[in-house]
């Protein structure tokens, strides 16, 4: 069956940071009521709501909450669903809701996302993240999410022959650039903080998980963001800017222990970035700009080669060279990514796409991308374990 | 069709042996073990018991501890490849992992088991028994 082409009518997301005073509906509602703001639309217009949490019954001891949800937000009675896949949660979501009125079930709908995990603390938030491993077999040993990549550094370090020493110091660019980005974004977790690092305060700052220190890590994050997402013909006649999905793809794989050596080589995200680009009838060449899973400095690195920008083990380099930064080929995380933004896990993939559809209506004035027509999300569920792409232009799909 | 529960698998690594599955129709070992052969998706398996032996292929340190695991830090997690092909995770015996640095990738170890008390989130209700390495020679 042919899809209909399907389009962004409005975006909204809360600051990122530590909301002690607001519940997660509190702050999905936020978000949800800046995106209808902006959408032109009434909220019977609605049909759908797709929620992306983590793990809200850790953090607030709350689940079902798609319903209570839709309930709150004047909403009532709508099918509500709550999509759980990790970091990646609300990128299933909207990749869902997306496919759902690209197929013709609905003609309007809103999807995203919220979580709250600095409120949770230090060790429930470490915890309730480590439910991402495999519960059994990785969680016995204590495996937590810096500790997946800690693995995945080292095991970069030794495939592609670089140094632990010289690859942390270019992992240490990531987080530079990233919180560069971050500090002059008024919606990001670190805003006026951390601006002008320098790569001795990454490296020296304290070790989670050897060799990861604090500043190669994203923060814990109480955030909420939405999306309202329409038929292109419905889009096109309630808003004058509409951005268009051009191509999603999702995959998924075990286990770190059983991805062995591949966990550096991203499999899922290959195939889910291909997915991405057949459906968009495009290729990496064509992307002006992407909002990459940057949850770990090595995370990044390893995205933009498994995506398809970088040969394997040139990620590194890319970073170190300025290709990823603003003024570069392929701009990494203007909005400051997830290291510099801000991590509300469940809420992190509609943010993604809150920043793709704000830069590519040129409404992003404090870090622009110069001409963007063209811009691609990555989210990362769990351990290499599910891969979404989403890639967003301002023409329709040709 | 044979196959190992969680709770075999485990019961055996405290014994100090390491079990898991292999294929009859690719030859493939799976472990630990799970539904199907992990190279091939057959269920024409047995159960084996794998050599516990293997090299280290990356670990790490962690310093800031889940709840529940808080009384165990600083502890080294380490990936090692068994000599039979498959990846298993587990805790790496030694004080000074961060010293010795990338050096500890290829070092050979063998595998065990050690107690410990389980935790609210864990599946398993009574216990945790976490997969120890033990490095064949010192540093
Ligand atoms: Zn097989």
């Amino acid at each position: 069956m042919d899809k209909r082409d399907v389009a962004v009518l409005g975006v909204g997301q809360t600051r990122f940071g530590y909301h002690p005073d607001k519940t997660l509906v509190d702050l999905f509602a936020e978000a949800f009521y800046e995106a209808f703001s902006e959408s032109n639309i009434e909220l019977k217009d609605i049909e759908a709501l797709y929620y992306g949490n983590f793990v809200g019954e850790m953090t607030d001891g709350s689940a079902n909450l798609s319903g209570f949800i839709a309930d709150e937000i004047g909403l009532k009675g709508i099918p509500a669903r709550r999509y759980e896949a990790a970091c990646a949660s609300s990128s299933v979501a909207f990749r869902e809701a997306y496919l759902a009125v690209a197929h013709g079930i609905y003609d309007c709908v809103v999807v995203g996302g919220s979580e709250r995990l600095y409120n949770a603390g230090t060790a429930i938030g470490t915890r309730a993240l480590a439910t991402a491993v495999d519960g059994l077999h990785e969680m016995t040993a204590g495996l937590t999410f810096p500790g997946v990549f800690a693995l995945a550094a080292r095991l970069y370090s030794k495939k592609y022959e670089v140094p632990m020493d010289k690859l942390h110091e270019k992992m240490a660019l990531v987080s530079i650039k990233n919180h560069k980005y971050g500090a002059i974004n008024p919606k990001a977790q670190f805003y006026n903080k951390f601006g002008d690092l320098k790569v001795e305060d990454v490296l020296n700052s304290k070790v989670i998980c050897s060799p990861l220190t604090l500043f190669d890590c994203c923060p814990m994050t109480d955030g909420g963001s939405a999306v309202i997402l329409a038929s292109a013909d419905f889009a096109e006649d309630v808003v004058d800017n509409p951005v268009y999905v051009l191509g999603t793809g999702q995959s998924g794989a075990g286990g770190l222990f059983r991805q062995r050596e591949d966990m550096v080589r991203a499999i899922p995200r290959k195939k889910a970035a291909e997915m991405a680009f057949k459906e968009a009838n495009l290729t990496p060449k064509d992307i002006d700009f992407v909002e990459i899973h940057d949850c770990f400095t090595i995370a990044e690195i390893i995205a933009t080669e498994a995506m398809g920008f970088f040969e394997y083990g040139k990620g590194a380099d890319a970073v170190a060279e300025g290709v990823t930064w603003i003024d570069g080929e392929l701009p990494v995380n203007p909005d400051g990514g997830l290291i510099g933004k801000g991590h509300p896990v469940g809420a992190t993939g509609t943010s993604q796409i809150y920043s793709v559809v704000k830069q590519l209506r040129g409404e992003f004035s404090y870090n622009p991308v110069k001409n963007a027509e063209i811009g691609m999300t990555d989210t990362l569920g769990g351990d290499f374990g599910t891969l979404v792409n989403v890639i967003l232009g301002i023409h329709r799909r040709r | 069709m044979e196959q190992v529960t969680f709770k075999e698998f485990y019961d055996f690594l405290l014994e100090g042996k390491l079990l898991g599955l292999k294929c009859l129709d690719c030859g493939a070992y799976t472990c630990p073990p799970k539904a199907v052969c992990d190279n091939c998706g057959s269920r024409n398996l047995e159960r084996a018991e794998l050599s516990g032996r293997g090299r280290i292929a990356t670990f790490t340190t962690t310093y800031i501890a889940p709840a529940g695991y808080d009384k165990e830090v600083p502890y080294t997690v380490a990936m090692v490849e068994l000599e039979e092909g498959p990846w298993i995770v587990g805790r790496l015996e030694i004080e000074n992992a961060d010293e010795i640095g990338q050096d500890l990738i290829g070092e050979e170890v063998e595998i065990g088991g050690k107690e410990y008390p389980t935790e609210m989130f864990y599946p398993d209700k009574k216990r945790r028994v976490v997969p120890v390495f033990r490095l064949l020679r010192t540093f």
